[in-house]
């Protein structure tokens, strides 16, 4: 086996890993594992990774473990929605399912949230079929190490499928928990979304931390919305600072369908949040928005790409972030129109508060047009609070760290309350503020 | 110099021996092809001394090793260097064609759209001139208007004999020999190319765009240009020419290196109307520059100012490095691909003074199966406390066939800088060209006026008498792009 | 000077106009007057040889010329002009190029010389003091940043440069109160000649108390389906267009 690490947390885990008597499972892991030992971690020499680096990953020294810690015992686990909404919640400790914690009741008609290791024993026709069906095929040309990596070893994940026509009024959350293990461990998700025809659903996915133990999640996610599906697909990335996360989504949209991603970042101590939208249905839309809050030495990187490739296609996307300490943020958004998306409608922004000297953004919006009945467009900015603003402020007697607090929440708020599922706007806005009364949020 | 006369022993010995034909010092041409020798025979050429000689090996050996520069968007067969001439004299007059009547029609057709001068359109076209011709006798006094002031513009291969002090100093002090590929090929072979000096104070009395449209036609394939601006200094510079130029050699290697001191200020002007090739991508010029400014003095300023129309591919990044305190760096940028051109050019702002301010104006329009890519970077570094960069990309595509690109790269390191980015991309107007021709303008003089008017804030940038012909190419370089 | 014979026409393959006629002789003023969607601005734009307005039967003739055969700007060469109801904004181009450009190509059209800066000038400073405009509007980019008015009265400054024989005024009125109405009317007012046409386009009667039309026409369903004198129009604003749109659905 070669040197590339992580590479022999597979020989520890083959037998453990599910699905390890499933010949087509068995081949993609292999293939994907090979493809990956060949590439190795993203290094700064290639071009997507240029603003991040990953060797203080390589250096933590993780570790993996078939099973779940047995001792860990909570009663219940963290919920974005108000305590009295209905909703259907899955919940995992450190990448391994926990159905005591979980509740999967009363889902309506048409609607099914399970687990990805359940999947594979009841329907691993199905799975074959779907996994991997938008985010490449994993035995050619793999860009993706990470990915690469996330289908070597994928043990769990969930699974959320919706029939043709299915909406669900209330949403779904998934809980991850991480740090729960006795020592740094790395665990590696698997997400499906498959939403039919005209079926809508609200999934909130929340990464928080329950022990004190580093850990790396490396998340790979699949969203395939059919025809005129809806899919708002909200995230909140709290995990302890001493962990990793990266996180790689792959979505394609149908005809008349809409993706709308929220994502916010306050935790980790590096974080990359890599989203890849195929906007392949004529009038297919997606909204792709995020807000981060970084301190301290955590560094976090939203990349993101869309792909307009057929005519009548839109997007919007704007990512706001404050940066303070020595934190640095990235910013990496490309859109494509393909040569025949006419009348393809992109607008991109980046708007980044730098609260400290040392702290830094670098950004690169790229627009890549290849149709010419187009309207496309991308903004960067960055700089300090609006030195007018806070003077205003003061001049009506709010003294500055209140005044700065108020500048910092109200030009993340315009964000988080754009958000479509207005149930999760509260504990967003909490965890902002937190984050700006100086403690990180726990749990 | 005993040396350089071994070189050239050592050059005539491996020529007799290697292509079998004969040369010696009094050749006009060195052989074919990339060498160390190639290296000693055009230095021994130019008489250079041999620090210069040392540079320029140095320049070569790390040349070997480079890899080409692979992250811009175009896309072209891999150069075979041992391919092309490096070394070739002016050519003599009795060389080219010896009437206007022996040129390419189509080239005058240009020519005459753009209102040249009959006598200038004989230079443009290398036709034999008499040395009585006006503009010799012009430029002579242009010459001692500027020598009156102090200031010094001449070849560099002159300046390298009468200054060499200030060659050496500056050479290769802001583009090092080693900083990319194309750079580190012109600084192991350049010919020859511009120098300029302004000294403390002087405020440089003309354009130095005349003199130069009319002297220095033959500058070569791997033009090298300096330009020094002292305390105080001011000049404006204005490179290229805004008829097209027909060239045979491919690759085009340039470097220009500008210096600013305390309160000076640069302007520095290109119309670059190379040979695009054919309507099928045939031929047409590889324009691979670099260009860098040092704005090393406190309030200094260099201004960047481009009108790119030709070549088949250009690769060009003019930038600022903004060392000194109020330093200001502008850039604004006309490029306009048509047929199957690939243009992929943009500038870098490092701002690394405090209350350094850049400014960045581009406007990219690709027509035909052409592509356009703007591609900059703005770094505000650490110290830039008071920095502010504004950024406005603007992309315009004339038919379906056409890229445009843009790809910037912001990089804030102070929480005291502001930086602002901006783009867009559209296509042309259909209700633009319709109420154009509607007042009764042709499909094409609707397009020229409408992209002239799209350019506005970067021609506004040129010096008048350029702007003018500079307008009226991009109709000329626009025609057959609507259907 | 213009004759419409049984004019059939098409926007993205659906019919929108289907047979007009209407003949208009020099020094006469016609109304247009229709509902939303009967066609008018359609016809503005097959007159003036808008690609995507397809003709697919009947024809046209501007003095005894086919119009239809012709590019747009050769039918502005000719003397048709089109007083636009958006018109257009052209970002970096002074309207003083745009006048001049417009001016000196419909001038090469006729075979006349093309007018010098000096001469363009003068003859542009009449134009602007004709109408009362001050010349600072001649400075800014085309129609950017105008007001309503400011771009109506750009299109009666054209007008007044280009000397057209046919000027068709589409919507006019739309947008400008009513002092900016009466201004915009006074100008076109001034460009009146007995040898020469205009053909007013408009939803509402009110422009026709300014510019008083010599014939009135209803427009409905992409036909004409009443004419009359300027009474017509009265009748109009106090009836509706409720009972030609119902003969034009029948």
């Amino acid at each position: 086996m070669s040197d590339a690490p992580f590479t022999d947390h597979y020989g520890v885990l083959r037998d453990a890993l599910p699905g390890h008597d499933l010949p087509w499972l068995s081949r993609l892991r292999a293939s994907a594992l090979e493809s990956f030992s060949v590439s190795g971690l993203p290094t700064q020499r290639r071009e997507s990774w240029k603003y991040t680096s990953l060797r203080p990953l390589e250096k933590v020294g993780f570790g993996v473990t078939g099973a779940p810690r047995a001792c860990i015992s909570i009663d219940r686990a963290p919920s974005l929605l108000p305590a009295a909404s209905e909703h259907h919640r899955l919940v995992f400790v450190d990448g391994h399912h926990r159905a005591d914690l979980s509740t999967l009741g009363n889902l309506p008609e048409g609607a099914e949230l399970t687990t990805l290791r359940e999947v594979l024993t009841n329907e691993p026709d199905w799975l074959e079929a779907h996994l991997g069906a938008v985010s490449g095929d994993p035995g050619g040309d793999w860009e993706q190490p990470l990915l690469a990596l996330n289908t070597a070893m994928m043990m769990n994940g969930f699974v959320l499928r919706l029939a043709e026509g299915t909406v669900l009024h209330d949403p779904i959350e998934v809980v991850h928990l991480g740090g729960a293990g006795d020592r740094p461990l790395a665990y590696h998700p698997r997400n499906l979304v498959v939403l039919a025809p005209r079926s809508q659903v609200t999934l909130i996915e929340h990464y928080t931390h329950l022990g004190e133990q580093p850990y790396y999640a490396n998340i790979g996610t699949e969203v395939s919305l059919a025809e005129g599906a809806v899919l708002h697909h909200y995230k909140l990335q709290a995990d302890a600072l001493d962990a990793f996360h990266t996180a790689t989504v792959h979505a394609e949209v149908g005809p008349d369908a809409l993706y709308d991603a929220f994502g916010m970042t306050t935790g980790a101590r590096l974080s990359r949040n890599e989203i890849a939208v195929r906007l392949a249905g004529e009038g297919a839309n997606c909204h792709l928005n995020g807000a981060y809050l970084v301190r301290g030495r955590q560094h976090c990187d939203n990349t993101t790409r869309i792909d307009h490739l057929v005519p009548n296609t839109a997007c919007s996307e704007i990512f706001k972030g404050v940066v303070d300490d020595q934190a640095r943020a990235v910013f990496q958004g490309k859109i494509t129109v393909h040569r025949d998306a006419q009348h393809s409608k992109g607008h991109q922004l980046s708007k980044v508060l730098l609260l400290s000297d040392k702290a830094e953004i670098d950004a690169k919006p790229e627009l890549e047009i290849y149709a010419d009945d187009v309207v496309c467009s991308h903004g960067a900015t960055a700089g300090d609070l609006d030195h007018d603003a806070l003077f205003y402020l003061r001049s009506r007697g709010i003294p500055e760290p209140e005044a700065r607090a108020l500048l910092i929440e109200a030009f993340l708020a315009e964000s988080v309350h754009n958000i479509a599922a207005q149930g999760i706007c509260p504990a967003l806005m909490s965890s902002i503020g937190h984050w700006l009364a100086g403690r990180p949020k726990e749990i | 110099m005993a040396a350089t006369v071994e070189t050239v022993e050592r050059v005539r010995a491996l020529d007799k021996y290697k292509y079998g034909f004969v040369t010696d010092i009094e050749s006009e041409t060195a052989p074919k092809g990339l060498s160390e020798d190639t290296v000693r025979f055009i230095s021994a050429k130019k008489g250079e001394p041999e620090w210069l000689l040392e540079w320029r090996l140095k320049a070569y050996r790390h040349w070997l090793k480079m890899p080409e520069p692979g992250w811009s968007k175009v896309q072209f067969p891999p150069i075979d260097y041992q391919d092309s001439y490096y070394y070739s004299a002016p050519k003599s007059p009795t060389d080219g064609p010896k009437s206007l009547d022996e040129v390419d029609p189509k080239l005058l057709e240009t020519y005459a759209k753009l209102g040249i001068p009959l006598n200038e359109q004989k230079l443009l076209a290398g036709v034999a001139v008499d040395a009585v011709f006006d503009s010799v006798s012009v430029a002579t006094t242009f010459k001692k208007n500027l020598e009156e002031v102090g200031v010094i513009f001449c070849p560099i291969s002159e300046a390298v004999k009468n200054h060499p002090e200030l060659v050496r100093r500056y050479l290769g002090s802001v583009v090092p020999y080693a900083d990319n590929k194309h750079a580190c090929l012109n600084s192991a072979v350049f010919t020859d190319g511009s120098f300029v000096y302004i000294p403390k104070g002087v405020r440089c009395p003309m354009e130095l765009s005349t003199y130069f449209r009319i002297n220095a036609q033959n500058t070569g394939q791997f033009e090298r240009t300096l330009i020094i601006a002292e305390e105080g200094s001011y000049v404006s510079y204005l490179e290229g020419c805004t008829a097209p130029q027909r060239d045979e050699n491919q690759l085009h290697a340039a470097v220009v290196e500008l210096v600013a001191l305390d309160d000076a200020e640069i302007k520095y002007s290109t119309v670059q109307n190379w040979y695009p090739g054919d309507e099928e991508g045939k031929g047409g010029i590889y324009n691979f520059v670099t260009k860098r400014g040092a704005c090393r003095g406190r309030n200094s300023k260099i201004s960047w100012t481009q009108v790119e129309t030709g070549s088949a591919i250009t690769w060009k990044y003019p930038s600022c490095i903004l060392q000194g305190d109020n330093s200001v760096g502008e850039f604004y940028s006309i490029a306009i691909t048509n047929n199957r051109q690939q243009a992929d050019t943009g500038t870098k702002m490092i701002h690394l003074g405090k209350n350094t301010r850049s400014r960045i104006i581009a406007k990219g329009i690709a027509a035909g199966r052409s592509d356009s890519t703007y591609r900059g970077l703005v770094r505000i570094g650490a110290k830039a406390a008071g920095a502010r960069n504004f950024t406005q990309c603007d992309s315009l595509l004339i038919g379906d066939k056409c890229g445009a690109h843009t790809v910037p790269y912001i990089e804030t390191k102070n929480r005291r800088a502001i930086v602002e980015h901006e783009a867009t991309t559209s296509r042309i107007s259909e209700d633009q060209l319709f109420y154009c021709r509607q007042r009764g303008m042709s499909q094409e003089d609707a397009v020229a006026l409408v992209v002239n008017g799209f350019c506005r804030e970067v021609m506004q940038q040129l010096p008048m008498e350029f702007a003018v012909e500079a307008q009226k190419l991009v109709g000329i370089s626009l025609e057959g792009s609507v259907g | 000077m213009l004759e419409i014979k049984n004019l059939h026409a098409t926007v993205d393959g659906k019919a929108i106009l289907k047979g007009i006629d209407l003949t208009v002789n020099a020094g006469e003023i016609h109304a247009i007057m229709g509902p939303n969607g009967s066609g008018k601005s359609t016809l503005s734009y097959v007159l003036t040889g808008r690609e995507g307005y397809t003709v697919t039967e009947g024809e046209v003739l501007f003095k005894g010329k086919n119009l239809l055969d012709m590019d747009p700007e050769e039918r502005a060469g000719e003397g048709v002009f089109l007083a636009f109801q958006y018109p257009v904004e052209i970002p970096g181009v002074p309207n003083t190029t745009f006048l001049k450009e417009a001016l000196n190509s419909v001038r090469r059209y006729r075979g006349e010389g093309e007018l010098d800066a000096m001469q363009f000038v003068k003859l542009v400073r009449e134009k602007t003091k004709m109408l009362h405009m001050s010349d600072d509007m001649l400075k800014r980019a085309v129609n950017v940043g105008f007001s309503g008015g400011e771009k109506k009265r750009n299109e009666a400054l054209q007008m007044a440069v280009l000397e057209p024989s046919l000027a068709v005024l589409d919507e006019t009125d739309s947008g400008l109160d009513i002092d900016a109405l009466k201004t915009v009317a006074d100008s076109v007012n001034l460009l009146r000649r007995p040898e020469n046409a205009l053909v007013l386009i408009t939803h509402y009667q009110r422009l026709l108390d300014y510019i008083v039309p010599d014939h009135v026409h209803v427009l409905a369903g992409g036909r004409i389906q009443a004419s009359g004198g300027k009474e017509l129009a009265h009748e109009l604003e106090a009836r509706g267009y409720a009972e030609f749109s119902a003969g034009a659905a029948a």
